[in-house]
């Protein structure tokens, strides 16, 4: 860690790890006490990853991940009353409730999703890639992903087209060693995703996402190989999660060694060493942090607690769109605040210059007569 | 008016909304240098371009997903899959994303998108490539369904449907294409979830939709040589369902046959058959009557397939049998 980085950016780094370490230890509390039902799985030990992508990143760049997704809303700046208010399916939540832990979104600051089904983002980001290239917009697409799930179908699928078309898209893979309670290594012919990227040309690195610096500077890489229009990249981020796969998981398949070993490079301590070490900043600077997290949290719980459930007329909402109906931004709907919605130009302003396939017709004439039919 | 092709209707619709919004794309196997593998895209890849047209790898599952993607952040995909059978490979990402994004979001996101191409038998073409699977997508709450039957209603259709701000499954027909009828020049738009009652009579209502309304009309011309007047229904959207149509319908000829190509166990058929007796029990004077494709797979051999077709004749004698009269 040669770089130098201002204070204030080193200790917005460790306050976005630590709001998430302090909210998905008070999840599993609230978990304990029934307040959190369904699935909750939590990010615990992978912090550096969210929180040193999304430094890395614009506000506007595009975010989609699997079902481990409370805290990449919480780097972005989403409400964490308003997080938590979701996981314990009240009406405040961002999606009213009706998504609970699975499916965080905050289309505000462009998070848009959390996805219970494995690998079925990886597709949709994609999409969200081809539309910033369609639009001729600076922004790019990270998605994130487990190392499992690049065992799906659709993420072949995806990383062919994306390699082909050149999309803005990071495919960022947090391998944290096992899906649920599988071994990478035990299922899958290359255990090491970003070795397969070679397989659609396109570029393939890992980091040590531990490291929230080292992960920050491959963010900061990648997305401006994605930005300058040189394609996708495949970014395996290898880390681990302290808790188990899900609350109801007994991780049974890990040795206690092998987790307290990995916790030995937590990385929210590890910066704070390095910071402190390097005089990038003080105990009184942590402290302060650790301070206001801790009460943000505890407001965050009290803002749950005491929000209500949805009324029993929403089952009926939120299913197709009615003619003229507009979509409420959740912190309007919630807290009454005028939000900057995402907006676009207009099917009749836009001006599509992009050409995905540079040569046209291979022959200016008749078409072929071929098959009326394709078996 | 003008006398088209069903595949120069939707090839209109298509250059027409294209033209009028750019965030209207197309993506597909063979949509662009091929012109289409039905030919329904012909022309549109010189006109608006690599970006608008996209000729796709063979990944239903991952075109699809892109289109969802794209939707999501607010251009107007329409996915073209070559036939509904292969999207089949495709039916997570329209299911539980498309369908389910805005309810996920609690309201944040909306799905505009259509997926379009042929349902059911293309005619010799064995079981893998001849289900009509209309029933697989009504099913699932989210999606909106549409089944029309005449170039008109697939040019109008077609151009609602991509204006439409919801995820919509376009089911065309491949033995339709070439099927020619009236269409009304300049803008022509039809509502979703709309039926269009194409024969008044007071004798019974047959209620169908799709590449099945032709076989139907046959039966109501025969059927009106022999003094038996119908009302013909033909629902064009599935879901919606217009269920004020088919039971004003019903309450006025107290008899319904509903006729579908595709299978009959759980079609939607069966579900406009539940509608009828729950709601317009007292109007009839005769149980509702199906005619479906017959519960198999579809073999190749012809002597075989045209076994397991609707027809007019089994429509005719159903609606007959609906009215107690002998066949003959």
């Amino acid at each position: 860690m040669a770089r130098t980085y201002p204070k204030d950016q080193v200790l917005r780094m460790y306050r976005s790890m630590y709001l998430i370490r302090r909210f998905e230890e008070r999840c599993a509390q609230a978990y304990g006490q029934g307040k959190i039902n369904g699935f909750c799985h939590l990010y615990i030990g992978q912090e550096a990853v969210a929180a040193g992508v999304t430094e890395a990143l614009h506000p506007t760049d595009y975010i989609l991940s699997a079902y481990r997704d409370h805290g990449y809303a919480l780097t972005r700046g989403a409400d964490p009353g308003m997080v938590l208010a979701e996981l314990f399916g009240r009406a405040t939540g961002y999606s009213k409730g009706k998504g609970g832990s699975m499916h965080i979104y905050d289309i505000e600051h462009h998070v848009l999703g959390g996805y219970g089904i494995v690998g079925g983002q990886i597709p949709l980001a994609a999409g969200t890639a081809f539309a910033s290239r369609y639009r001729n917009e600076d922004r790019i697409t990270v998605c994130y992903f487990g190392e499992a799930a690049a065992n799906q179908g659709s993420f072949h699928e995806t990383l062919n087209m994306a390699g082909k078309w050149k999309l803005p898209v990071i495919f960022l893979c947090e391998n944290n060693r096992y899906g649920m309670g599988t071994a990478m290594d035990r299922v899958s012919a290359v255990p090491e995703v970003h070795r397969r990227a070679v397989a659609y040309k396109i570029r393939g690195e890992p980091v040590d996402g531990r490291d929230i610096l080292q992960v920050y500077e491959a963010v900061k890489d990648c997305a401006a190989h994605c930005r300058a229009g040189k394609g996708p990249v495949l970014l395996e981020a290898n880390t681990y999660r302290y808790r188990g796969h899900s609350m109801s998981d007994a991780a049974t398949y890990r040795s206690k060694e092998e987790v307290e070993a990995e916790r030995k490079a937590d990385p929210i301590p590890k910066l704070r060493a390095w910071a402190l070490g390097g005089k990038v900043a003080g105990e009184a600077d942590f402290d302060g942090i650790e301070a206001e997290v801790k009460a943000t949290v505890d407001a965050a719980v009290r803002f749950a607690d005491a929000s209500p459930e949805p009324a029993v007329e929403e089952v009926w909402t939120d299913h197709l769109v009615e003619p003229g109906e507009r979509d409420v931004p959740p912190r309007e709907r919630v807290h009454g605040v005028k939000v900057e919605w995402p907006s676009h130009p207009s099917g009749q302003e836009l001006r599509v210059t992009w050409e995905l396939e540079p040569h046209t017709r291979v022959d200016e004439g008749e078409p072929t007569p071929g098959l009326r039919r394709r078996a | 008016m003008a006398e088209i092709a069903w595949r120069e209707a939707l090839n209109q619709a298509l250059a027409e909304e294209m033209e009028r919004d750019a965030n209207v794309f197309l993506m597909g196997e063979e949509v662009a240098r091929y012109d289409g593998a039905y030919k329904v895209s012909q022309g549109l890849l010189a006109r608006f371009g690599s970006a608008r047209v996209v000729d796709a790898p063979i990944s239903e599952l991952g075109f699809a997903g892109l289109g969802v993607g794209a939707a999501m952040v607010g251009l107007r995909p329409v996915i073209e899959m070559m036939t509904w059978n292969f999207a089949i490979l495709a039916m997570d990402q329209i299911v539980n994303n498309a369908a389910k994004v805005r309810q996920m979001s609690g309201g944040q996101l909306r799905c505009p998108i259509v997926f379009r191409g042929p349902n059911g038998a293309g005619g010799r073409l064995a079981a893998q490539h001849s289900q009509a699977l209309e029933a697989n997508y009504a099913h699932f709450p989210g999606l909106k369904v549409v089944a029309p039957s005449t170039p008109a209603d697939a040019k109008g259709l077609l151009k609602a449907s991509i204006r439409d701000d919801n995820p919509v499954i376009f089911l065309e027909a491949e033995l339709l294409y070439g099927v020619k009828g009236e269409v009304a020049a300049g803008e022509h738009l039809l509502p979703l979830g709309k039926a269009d009652l194409k024969r008044r009579g007071p004798d019974c209502t047959l209620i169908t939709w799709s590449r099945a309304y032709h076989a139907v009309e046959e039966a109501a011309a025969r059927l009106e040589a022999e003094g038996i007047r119908v009302d013909l229904l033909d629902l064009r959207t599935l879901k919606p369902l217009d269920e004020q149509s088919i039971l004003a319908s019903v309450q006025r000829t107290n008899r319904a046959v509903v006729v579908e190509e595709g299978w009959s166990f759980c079609g939607v058929g069966a579900q406009v058959v539940d509608l009828i007796q729950s709601q317009a029990f007292d109007f009839l004077d005769a149980p509702v009557g199906r005619v479906t494709g017959l519960d198999v797979n579809r073999s190749y051999a012809a002597v075989l397939e045209r076994a397991a077709e609707v027809n007019a004749d089994r429509v005719v004698a159903a609606v007959k049998k609906a009215m107690y009269r002998e066949e003959g």
